[in-house]
């Protein structure tokens, strides 16, 4: 579990983030919504700890990020997996050696030891045989799995998704969700996500924070996210006359209608 | 993982630059002697001079300098886009969270490497100089082969060599941390990145000059 206490972050004079609130549960996809310019990005980066907070404190489970030592904040760094927007995949390595560098890094596992895991974590996102190349070498679906397969490398309690289906086709990015959701729940891993993605939102939402300027403007599941009466989750949700359209048809077609 | 990334550095540093110096040093020592063939003409200082101010010139000064000034372009460039495009496609970010120390694990293998191969190229740079400046000798008909290697012999004092030595490890770590520098703070897209890139290559030459300036008077004094 992750706590986001009180989270306040300016830029100079730019408030980005008003006094967030939030617990993201363990064992859900805890999701992140909102419109662009909402904070999402900021509030992710402070949670993970690339960015410090103004005001306030964030916990994984009863460990105050803002008050860690630095070793303290070194072994919680080998509990969290974190897959970018824009993956982050060395461009000198090879996808094996990707994967492999977090072990490089922190164990004293032997190669036969850590080629295994890395295999292991190859066929977990159905990506096997690839070890050889080179991040430039393969599709951008392809390159998102190999970053979640580094991301869940050395088995993390919480595992970070920055807008994981940015770029994707429809079918590649159902493939992410379902990817992430099966991870979660395998390991009951705390697992947050940064998404714009509808599909996610309604498929994956087991807990949503939505932010709307700063502020926390929502919070629920996905399955209340239709009856909900909030007006700035119905502005975000329903923005596309696509989408407005279709849950007019799905209200107009229930028996109380 | 320190360790393999200082040998890739050193190959990068190193044999990528190794053609550039060779071709640089080799003009540098020729025109010196010509230079000095044609300040030669007419005056009572012995024609064997030649060798020994090809020879020091090249030890004390343009070695190291020239070529320094030459890895600051290539290198210091090189290296302030690939941090500064690291940073800009979030693998600093990604180290961060892995909880790798990212200014040692990307700044430190460089200065290494730097501090290995440069004054290794520098060595080269003044075997290739007075070699140049061999043939433009020989080549312009009015000196033989042994006048030349007559000055070679002369005058030799061991204090040059370490006087471009200690050039050649100080101007390393000034172009390296200098370009590291840059691109570890870049901010911004493309531009930014160019601008960090020619920043690196500017402010290294200006550096290294004010510290050849520094170095000269500080030895030679």
């Amino acid at each position: 579990m992750i706590r986001a206490e009180g989270i306040y972050k300016s830029f100079s004079d730019l408030e980005v983030l008003k006094g967030i609130d939030f617990t993201f549960e363990a064992g859900k996809t805890n999701l992140i919504i909102g419109k662009s310019g909402a904070g999402k990005t900021v509030l992710l980066k402070i949670l993970v700890g690339l960015l410090e907070a103004t005001e306030g404190h964030v916990w994984y489970d009863d460990r105050d990020l803002c008050k860690m030592s630095k070793n303290a904040l070194l072994d919680l760094r080998m509990e969290v997996g974190m897959l970018f927007q824009g993956n982050a995949l060395f461009d000198s390595m090879t996808v094996e050696e990707n994967i492999m560098f977090p072990m490089d890094m922190f164990t004293n596992r032997t190669y036969k030891e850590k080629l295994d895991q890395v295999n292991f974590c190859l066929e977990r996102v159905s990506m096997e045989g690839i070890n050889n190349k080179y991040p430039s070498e393969i599709s951008g679906g392809m390159q998102k799995r190999v970053g979640i397969a580094r991301a869940i490398v050395l088995n993390p309690r919480y595992l970070f998704a920055d807008e994981p289906n940015s770029g994707l086709d429809p079918k590649t990015a159902i493939k992410i969700d379902e990817l992430l959701l099966d991870i979660t729940k395998d390991k009951n891993i705390t697992t947050i996500i940064n998404t714009h993605d509808m599909n996610s939102v309604m498929e994956i939402g087991e807990n949503i924070c939505l932010l709307h300027e700063g502020r926390l403007a929502w919070q629920g599941h996905k399955d209340e996210v239709l009856e909900s009466t909030n007006e700035t989750l119905h502005d975000f949700i329903f923005a596309s006359p696509f989408l407005q359209r279709l849950k007019d048809r799905a209200l107009s077609n229930t028996p109380n209608s | 993982m320190y360790y393999k990334e200082t040998v890739r550095q050193m190959h990068s540093i190193g044999v990528g630059s190794l053609m550039i110096i060779f071709v640089v040093s080799f003009f540098i020592g020729a025109v010196t002697a010509v230079q000095f063939i044609y300040q030669l003409d007419g005056t009572f200082i012995p024609r064997y001079y030649i060798g020994y101010i090809v020879r020091d010139m090249s030890i004390i000064e343009l070695a190291a300098t020239f070529s320094s000034i030459i890895l600051a372009g290539k290198v210091g460039s090189n290296i302030a886009s690939e941090i500064g495009g690291m940073r800009q496609k979030e693998h600093i970010d990604a180290m961060e969270i892995m909880g790798v120390n990212t200014a040692s694990y990307l700044v430190l293998p460089k200065i290494i490497a730097a501090l290995i191969v440069i004054p290794l190229l520098i060595s080269v740079a003044a075997i290739i100089s007075i070699g140049g400046g061999y043939i433009a000798t020989l080549y312009s008909g009015s000196f033989s082969s042994e006048e030349f290697i007559q000055g070679l012999r002369s005058f030799f004092e061991p204090y040059n060599v370490m006087m471009m030595y200690i050039k050649a490890v100080v101007f390393a770590y000034i172009l390296t941390s200098i370009a590291c520098y840059q691109g570890y703070f870049v901010k911004g897209g493309s531009i930014e990145l160019g601008q960090a890139s020619t920043r690196a290559v500017v402010y290294g030459i200006i550096v290294i000059l004010i510290a050849d300036y520094i170095i000269a008077v500080l030895l030679t004094g």
